[in-house]
């Protein structure tokens, strides 16, 4: 009964303030595409504005994008593509590996690398930057893709998360999988992947999305021009003596449509990746 | 080939194993498996965590120069007291206080509306408020200088002109910057944590609230009584990932000053001091005892965080 108590008025109110709320949300979005269809010399003199100016918008910005001289922003885009996907298939298969290992076995160690593994996502992984970027030297790993994937592509959250999942599995299958001849290995791949197929996709926008927009590590491990990744190389479009607007502004709009075009699409999977850490107690 | 090692591993049927090589069978032995699975783990925390954070103690007490590393003890801990220091620190605090001042309140409050009975599409409201935290920072903050840009037409100036006050350059003082900062900070920021307290909130049984109506309990008892105390554990989870996140604050301020280095380093913060002095000057031991330097103060922060929420909780039972 309580629940049709509310009024008419408290609703109004409701809607109003969360329309103002989502107005304000994607607003930003809104001068940024706005933006990218006025010519970059507007932008430099004027800012970003709110002024619709029919006459001046145009797609030229983004002509520019593909033509021969802004080749540098594909190199960035297909680095961007190549690390997100290489990372996002290593990362999950190892970490399901490791979470489901911790879940399921008894061993000795268990509780040792369980720790460990809370361990690692306490601790910033800022502080440690500076070692891992003389290790990356030593390695002779500065400037290559495997220097920015391979100190990160075994990292706790997922660990967490798909011992979480694997742990709330019900382990009858996996006796029967073992009657049935299949190995320890055949389990895993076969019988438990499947069962954690909603596991993967949350880790899978999470660690996809973690990737594309990652900054700080990318930059310090990339030096070549052509090796940067999308982030990397628009924020190096913005220098003290003048900036790219051009490729920045409509580089930008690029940037964030597949996220958008992902999230649209899989947005239950963002809500359950987010919340593993914070709610289940 | 492959029905072969199935067949071979499988510890049920006695018969087979004798026909596969030793090595082989270890590794498909129920014994070795588990380790298998966990050495991915094992080995990357060896070579890409405990080795790095050895030697950047290790590193933090000599003056590290190409070729040739010499121990210096305390020197480089000692050299932490100067201004740059104290600025970054100084800079990462104000932002931490704003964001959590903000980033607290704000989406707890939002989420119970969002809950509530009388809120219509919320899916879709959520799903707005959400999207800005999908871009990248290197987007977010393009967009953000360029609406706190210092022209007249600027959008947050023509803002101020619609209010009768005069156009400033936002980027140019310490208190307007930092404004920017944590602005962008709620706009990234608010819909994540919004689904945080959400989930929380969907946990929360509902019969609590039914049998607090049937006391007489309004919605302002229910919010205080029930809502706040069953939240506790998302809201320490939240404080504890933004104070984390506000004291390694970096990429925001390098997009809205085109790089590392600021007016009076306004926007300076204790990562950016950190790659100044390891990357940009090759100090690598300086630069690792300013990381160890934020680890304990980090860890000093949430210990009496935690303390705080602890003591809190003894009342209360």
């Amino acid at each position: 009964m309580s629940v049709r108590a509310s009024s008419p008025w408290e609703r109004i109110l409701l809607l109003a303030l969360f329309a103002v709320l989502a107005a304000l949300a994607l607003f930003p979005f809104y001068c940024l595409l706005l933006g990218s269809l006025k010519p970059s010399k507007e932008l430099l003199r004027l800012g970003l504005n709110v002024r619709l100016q029919p006459d001046l918008l145009s797609l030229d910005n983004y002509r520019f994008l593909f033509s021969e001289s802004a080749r540098k922003y594909l190199f960035w885009y297909r680095n961007s593509v190549v690390i997100t996907v290489i990372y996002t298939a290593c990362c999950l298969l190892l970490s399901s590996m490791v979470g489901y290992g911790l879940a399921v076995y008894r061993f000795l160690g268990r509780n040792l690398i369980f720790v460990a593994v809370l361990f690692v996502m306490m601790v910033p992984v800022e502080i440690i930057m500076l070692p891992l970027y003389k290790l990356m030297i030593s390695f002779r790993m500065i400037d290559t893709y495997r220097g920015i994937i391979l100190p990160f592509v075994v990292t706790p959250l997922p660990i967490f998360f798909f011992r979480q999942y694997a742990s709330g599995l019900p382990k009858d299958f996996l006796d029967a999988g073992r009657i049935d001849g299949c190995s320890e290995y055949g389990l895993f791949f076969r019988i438990m992947m499947p069962l954690m197929a909603p596991a993967f996709g949350a880790m899978a926008i999470l660690q996809a999305l973690a990737s594309w927009n990652s900054f700080v590590w990318p930059m310090i491990v990339l030096k070549t021009n052509e090796m940067l990744t999308l982030p990397i190389g628009l924020a190096s479009l913005l220098t003290p003596y003048g900036n790219n607007y051009d490729i920045l502004i409509a580089g930008s709009v690029l940037a964030i449509v597949p996220i958008l075009i992902v999230f649209v699409f899989f947005q239950r999977y963002f809500v359950s990746g987010l919340t593993v850490g914070g709610v289940k107690g | 080939m492959k029905t072969d090692a199935v067949a071979a591993s499988t510890p049920t049927t006695p018969s087979t194993p004798m026909r596969t090589n030793p090595v082989r069978r270890l590794l498909y032995s129920r014994g070795i498996a588990p380790y298998v699975f966990v050495l991915p783990f094992v080995l990357s925390f060896l070579i890409f965590f405990a080795y790095p954070v050895f030697s950047t103690v290790v590193m933090s007490f000599q003056e590290v120069l190409p070729g040739q590393t010499r121990f210096i003890g305390w020197d480089n801990y000692r050299h932490l007291w100067n201004d740059s220091f104290f600025t970054a620190l100084r800079n990462n605090t104000r932002y931490t206080f704003w964001t959590l001042l903000i980033l607290i309140p704000l989406p707890l409050v939002l989420a119970v509306f969002l809950n509530s009975k009388a809120m219509r599409w919320s899916g879709f409201f959520r799903s707005a408020l959400f999207i800005p935290s999908l871009t990248s920072v290197v987007v977010a903050g393009t967009i953000f200088r360029l609406v706190f840009g210092q022209t007249d037409v600027a959008v947050m100036n023509m803002l101020r002109h619609a209010f009768g006050f005069e156009t400033i350059n936002w980027l140019a003082k310490s208190s307007t910057g930092m404004l920017v900062l944590v602005v962008l900070a709620t706009w990234r920021y608010a819909g994540v944590n919004l689904i945080y307290f959400l989930s929380g909130l969907q946990s929360i049984p509902s019969d609590l609230y039914e049998s607090a109506e049937i006391d007489g309990a309004n919605k302002w008892n229910k919010f205080w009584r029930i809502t706040v105390p069953l939240l506790k554990p998302v809201t320490i989870y939240v404080v504890t990932i933004s104070i984390y996140g506000g004291y390694a604050m970096f990429t925001e301020s390098f997009m809205l000053w085109s790089g590392n280095h600021s007016p009076n380093d306004i926007g300076l913060t204790m990562l950016g001091y950190i790659y100044r002095e390891g990357i940009e000057k090759n100090e690598l031991g300086f630069g690792s005892a300013i990381g160890l330097a934020l680890l304990a103060f980090l860890l000093a922060v949430n210990v009496v965080q935690l303390k705080f929420f602890g003591l809190f909780k003894k009342e209360e039972d």
